[in-house]
């Protein structure tokens, strides 16, 4: 084949995650606003016995977005954007075509077993390590057929240089592998049960107390850098500049960001446990690398940004782009608002507190998930063959959600300074000022404008979940694939 | 040797690989067999407490409540001692937290008591007007899981050296006996609590999740 013939690429499995990505994403997000109302009103909390507590429902919420809705986008896009950079199709290998659909049935079905063990209360309480060995084993496999796509389509690709996208999709697998293999190493407890009818799926981990918290936020930190940084960045540099018809500003600054950013991240997972009983040495280098790391995480986001350059006027005319403008400038509030509370006074007042949930849902709202639904609607013209059903839907769902992110933030960063200052407010004699309870009920205003803000931003993605149906189904047809900005109806 | 690596995919794995391990093998290796010793006195969780221990993490308590107490005063002055590493050394998981929607539990056992927690567990908002805990009644019903907790419990015994059935240690012995004494125990905590149904439960050798909860709530100290 020569370069400039077409290739005729395959978006069966892209299509069949697109579907996963948006299904995950209304049942995470939906258990998401019922825990934030369940806080602003806690009389919710028993309408479903046991299995409809907020204890009980979290993990349900953080798996499932974390797990079921991003992974789905990141499998969703790198099935669309590895065949394109490596200019190869996977109808080309039956092999990789089966191990591709393999990748997504286990993937399906480890998910929804995930959501029913989450729900009758089995967990090994790790934060986003809760599934229990037999679903981490599960994990394990189709992890590891995501890896032999990844490199098996390397393996047989025509374009020699590897696109930047995928030394981010790349690192992505490799990180997490490393990351999940040794925080889930546990021992099940039946094998040593010694006659009693203990439970089979019962496990306790391999690392006891310190040390286990150590192994814990080395994970927890890093699953976060590469879940929902390093895939999401993959995205924007493929689809920025798709969409936008610009090329990529700076080639030097994206290997400084893209080196920069995998050398120190890992550091970072200490400032979970600043005045913890972790040694000192390690809570002060993770507070000092959280610190060295705006110089990476901004220079991708600059980059972005730069290549818009001169082409700003996009930013009126589509929607789509205002979806990734949106999401770089978010990843730079996040990736600034992360180092500052990891300095050790700032953390003294912010750990413990909502500020923490804020940060978190700022970077997630307003950069992971705005990415990924720009992937979504930049490729669903190219694998629908259909134009977008409707921008002004679009313009309308993202000022919803931007609308949405604000109220977040904003009133957990007052409730979490509050909270903390309260816990360590002092009388004139020496005592302390506030009962616990004192600093709970000062709380509902934020909660409940939190919640307000949470639903608007549900409203906005089945928004999106309907703009994406409609196109599939009925957006009008096209007669060929759209080389730069995605033709959207009305 | 960037654009080099670009377009070798195997070193350039390779090298990405060392970049990102690099952290993890100096954070986690120097400090890993010193920080997991137990504090003088400090003891491993009978059954029960164990099984308590797994009440609280299936209801995911760890979700609103730390067991860290860090060292402010502060935090002294309102949960008691800050946390010394040594404590933990029998916490498989460990259960910190990363958020306090609830306060700390590190040393709950110093000033909370068993009737207290009933009521709590039943109806917090009785004992805590204004609070956003919710109620788990179901905790009053369903049977605590006394075998998988012996299993925990042998586990850390025959994998970990945790030194049940030394001399002044926690006796864990056969699945037999661990069930006897995790009843005797239990009885102990039933004395002390009001609602008949648990009281008739324990009477008939039954042992409910909320008496196993506070056995462990009482041995966090």
């Amino acid at each position: 084949m020569q370069n400039g013939a077409t290739i005729e690429y395959d978006y069966s499995i892209a299509k069949a995650f697109t579907f996963a990505t948006i299904l995950f994403g209304i049942i995470g997000m939906t258990v998401g606003v019922i825990l934030a109302f369940q806080l602003a009103f806690p009389g919710l909390n028993n309408l479903a016995g046991e299995y409809g507590t907020f204890s009980r429902l979290r993990p349900l919420h953080t798996n499932g977005v974390a797990f079921g809705f991003t992974l789905s986008g990141i499998f969703a896009t790198w099935y669309y954007v590895g065949q394109r950079v490596l200019k190869v199709s996977l109808k080309e290998s039956p092999f990789l075509m089966g191990v591709a659909k393999l990748h997504f049935v286990l993937y399906f079905i480890t998910i929804l077993l995930a959501v029913v063990t989450l729900i009758s209360g089995i967990t090994t309480s790790k934060e986003y390590a809760e599934l229990e060995w037999p679903l981490d084993i599960l994990v394990v496999v189709w992890w590891v057929l995501w890896g032999i796509s990844i490199f098996g389509l390397i393996g047989i690709r025509r374009e020699r240089t590897l696109y930047i996208s995928l030394w981010y999709y790349i690192a992505c697998f490799v990180a997490v592998a490393m990351l999940y293999l040794f925080n889930n190493m546990a021992v099940p407890t039946m094998l040593f049960a010694d006659g009693a009818p203990s439970s089979w799926i019962h496990s306790i981990s391999m690392y006891a107390g310190t040390n286990d918290a150590l192994v814990q936020w080395w994970y927890g930190h890093n699953a976060v850098a590469f879940v929902f940084t390093t895939p999401i960045i993959a995205m924007i540099y493929y689809f920025l500049p798709k969409e936008s018809g610009q090329n990529v500003y700076s080639y030097k600054l994206s290997i400084l960001a893209f080196w920069g950013l995998m050398f120190v991240y890992l550091w970072a997972g200490g400032h979970h446990l600043i005045y913890s009983t972790v040694p000192d040495w390690m809570q002060t280098m993770g507070s000092v690398m959280s610190v060295v790391l705006i110089l990476p995480s901004w220079g991708s986001a600059i980059n972005m940004l730069l290549t818009m350059k001169g082409e700003w006027g996009q930013l009126q005319t589509s929607p789509l782009i205002k979806f990734m403008v949106m999401a770089s400038t978010f990843y730079m509030l996040s990736t600034i608002e992360g180092p500052i509370q990891a300095i050790k006074s700032v953390n003294a007042i912010a750990h413990f507190t909502d500020w923490i949930p804020g940060h978190v849902h700022d970077g997630v709202l307003g950069w992971v998930v705005f990415m990924i639904m720009a992937a979504l609607f930049h490729m669903a013209p190219r694998m629908y063959g259909r134009e977008i059903y409707s921008k002004s839907l679009m313009e309308t769902q993202f000022w919803l959600q931007t609308t949405a992110i604000v109220l977040y933030f904003t009133s957990m960063w007052i409730a979490g300074i509050t909270q903390g200052m309260m816990w360590r407010a002092y009388d004139e004699y020496g005592s302390l000022l506030y009962s616990f309870i004192d600093t709970v009920t000062v709380l509902q205003p934020y909660y409940t404008i939190r919640a307000v803000g949470g639903l608007l931003y549900l409203i906005g993605f089945f928004m999106f979940a309907y703009n994406m149906y409609k196109t599939a189904t009925c957006g009008r047809r096209l007669d060929k694939e759209p080389t730069n900005a995605s033709p959207m109806g009305a | 040797m960037f654009h080099w690596l670009e377009q070798r995919p195997f070193f350039f794995t390779v090298v990405l690989f060392l970049f990102i391990a690099f952290a993890g093998l100096v954070e986690v290796l120097p400090d890993f067999a010193k920080s997991s010793q137990p504090k003088v006195g400090t003891k491993p969780y009978s059954v029960l407490e164990l099984a308590g221990r797994q009440v609280y993490i299936k209801d995911s308590c760890n979700a609103c409540h730390s067991q860290l107490i860090r060292p402010f005063k502060s935090e002294t002055d309102r949960y008691g001692m800050y946390s010394l590493s040594g404590e933990y050394a029998y916490d498989r998981p460990f259960l910190w937290g990363s958020k306090r929607t609830g306060p700390d539990l590190m040393r709950v056992g110093n000033y909370r008591t068993t009737d207290w927690h009933e009521n709590h567990m039943m109806d917090p908002a009785s004992v805590v007007p204004g609070t956003v805990m919710p109620a788990y009644p179901h905790q009053f019903k369903n049977k605590a899981d006394i075998a998988t907790a012996y299993a925990n419990a042998n586990t850390q015994k025959q994998v970990f050296a945790v030194p049940y059935d030394k001399p002044g240690m926690p006796v864990l012995g056969s699945w037999n006996d661990a069930q006897k004494s995790a009843l005797e125990e239990a009885k102990l905590i039933a004395a002390d609590m009001k609602n008949q149904d648990v009281k008739d439960a324990v009477a008939a050798g039954e042992i409910p999740e909320i008496v196993a909860l506070i056995a462990y709530m009482n041995s966090l100290k």
